[in-house]
């Protein structure tokens, strides 16, 4: 039977109307996204036309790429260095406390997942200006290590310079890991929220200890929060720009602080743009190691 | 699990809290002293005469209404963007509606610093001035994807049976969309758009790149850190961290019977007595 014309109309409306909704939004990611980093491929392979400006020519020129990794090789493991150290001990905290929130957080669960957002609602500026004044020479954590006498002893495990403590990368970590606490605890603490009881309830009835009810059942369903949490804070922590800046010397700046220096200061945009790239391809293989194929659908992201 | 780990239980969380909590409560702490010098950063005698002047450092003030005004216009078109993507996406059966939810998610998953680089270059190349225009082009930007992947979780979530009741009992599609969709999405839309006024509120990295002469105020912040540190930088944070505080004590309560609802907590403790 022919459809009516009416019939026909509202069919082909049906098809239009989802992508008259998408359209702006694809705009936007296609426009101010997807071209400007496809953007950089070029600009990555072209030579700076002056040294006074950020005008460039292309040149198909790959060796920029090799000067890039020669030179920022180390300052690109030392990021990566810092970030993963801090996700790690973030994470050995993060965990815990996720777990203590969902299991023995009882009624006042939600009023603490307020508590661990909180913090993040402040500046990180303002933050990490905080931790200079409790970092400093005079600040009080540099005292309360002197009157236990552990300055000798930190000093000798490297995580103090010289009896300081501003400039090491004690004190740029401890920013990374601070910063992204929040971002570790709550993606555990919703993995564990979708733990139904009754499963913990059948391992007991079937005289599993708190031990296995913990490794067999909520360790396994917790670890989408893990990796949630991981891609979360380490892709921003590798990335930063203010820690290394206010806590860290000349010897701790990240990979950011690089690429900020190389486009604003040095005009050397070809340089900076494949810094970028180098940096995106290791963030994008350790997102792709992280979701081992599954999609981002499954992640519980806050 | 035995009184030992519950200890070490409290102990670790206890320490955690602590490392979250201490730069705040020292901002706090610091917004009550009175510096000697242009560094508000070393503790030397307790004054209320910050908290007198909250508004007493004009720079600061400039650069926190700039923020405020841009946060407000960059999580509007975001949730507003954002919204619609979520909208078509949960709803409609779309070809290519995988690569289109991989390129909203993508943004995601870059260093800001790759997003500032890529943008700086695009604006360069087609000569658009650096100010307030590519800030809130940016900002909306990276505030998008996390709105829509917000909105897109909360409809996926939905019934689709009520819209089309509210359809069958003859509504038209806008008035059932307006009448039964929209309330349920309210709680929604707020999150996201709360979410993304404090990302764009706090970013430093993309602003730094797209602010020309605009100073925001984590740009203003970055400034003052190498230049002078007036107390007001702490009593303005505080203040922040009040209303901040106030806003999520409000949902929390609110939210309290939904949520413990919505996630089915146990009553007992699982890991408790048997």
């Amino acid at each position: 039977m022919p459809a009516s014309p009416r019939a026909e109309a509202a069919a082909r409306a049906r098809r239009f109307w989802p992508w008259l909704l998408l359209a702006p939004g694809l705009l936007w990611l296609l426009g101010l996204y997807l071209l400007p980093l496809l953007g950089l491929v070029p600009l990555s392979l072209s030579e700076p036309l002056s040294r006074f400006g950020l005008e460039t020519v292309f040149r198909g020129r790959l060796a920029t790429y090799l000067e890039v990794l020669q030179a920022y090789g180390p300052i690109l493991w030392r990021s990566f260095g810092y970030a993963a150290s801090a996700t790690a001990i973030g994470l050995l905290l993060a965990y815990p406390l996720a777990f203590a929130i969902r299991f023995r957080g009882g009624r006042w669960q939600p009023l603490l997942i307020g508590l661990v957002v909180l913090p993040s609602l402040t500046s990180y500026l303002v933050r990490a200006i905080a931790w200079t004044s409790l970092l400093g020479d005079n600040g009080p954590v540099l005292a309360l290590l002197q009157s236990l006498d552990l300055t000798a002893a930190f000093n000798g495990l490297g995580l103090l310079r010289d009896g300081r403590l501003l400039n090491t990368p004690t004190a740029v970590i401890l920013g990374l890991l601070t910063n992204q606490l929040p971002f570790l605890v709550l993606p555990l603490v919703l993995a564990m929220e979708r733990i139904q009881p009754c499963l913990l309830e059948a391992a007991a009835d079937l005289h599993a200890g708190a031990w296995r009810r913990f490794t067999q059942v909520v360790w396994p369903l917790s670890r989408p929060g893990l990796a949630a949490g991981i891609l979360l804070g380490l892709i921003p922590a590798a990335g930063d720009v203010v820690n290394p800046l206010f806590l860290g010397g000349p010897n701790e700046r990240m990979v950011a602080n690089t690429i900020d220096n190389l486009l604003l200061v040095q005009l050397q945009a070809p340089r900076a743009a494949a810094l970028t790239l180098v940096l995106m391809a290791l963030v994008t293989l350790a997102v792709l190691v992280q979701l081992r194929g599954r999609g981002l659908d499954g992640l519980p992201l806050p | 699990m035995n009184r030992i780990g519950n200890v070490l239980l409290a102990a670790s969380s206890a320490l955690t809290f602590a490392l979250l909590y201490a730069p705040v409560a020292v901002t706090v702490l610091f917004s009550f002293n009175a510096p000697r010098g242009r560094f508000n950063l070393l503790w030397q005698g307790f004054t209320l005469a910050n908290w007198r002047h909250p508004l007493g450092d004009p720079a600061l003030t400039e650069a926190f209404l700039t923020s405020l005004a841009l946060a407000l216009a960059a999580a509007l078109l975001a949730v507003l963007l954002g919204g619609l993507m979520a909208l078509s996406l949960a709803r409609a059966r779309l070809r290519g509606r995988r690569v289109i939810g991989l390129l909203v998610a993508l943004p995601l998953t870059n260093p800001e610093i790759v997003l500032a680089t890529a943008l700086l270059n695009l604006f360069v190349g087609i000569d658009l001035p650096r100010g307030p225009l590519t800030l809130l082009l940016s900002h909306s930007l990276f505030c998008l994807s996390y709105a829509a992947l917000t909105l897109k979780a909360r409809l996926a979530g939905f019934d689709p049976s009520l819209e089309q009741a509210a359809q069958d009992l003859g509504a038209p599609p806008l008035e059932a969309f307006a009448r039964v969709t929209l309330p349920l999405l309210a709680p929604g839309l707020l999150a996201a758009g709360l979410l993304s006024f404090s990302l764009s509120f706090d970013d430093f990295v993309i602003s730094s790149f797209m602010a020309g002469e605009t100073v925001t105020l984590p740009l203003y912040l970055a400034g003052a850190f190498q230049r002078e540190i007036s107390p007001q930088v702490q009593v303005l944070t505080t203040l922040v961290l009040l209303v901040s505080a106030a806003l999520l004590l409000l949902a929390t309560l609110s939210g309290m019977p939904t949520l413990r609802k919505a996630v089915d907590l146990p009553r007992r403790d699982p890991f408790g007595r048997p």
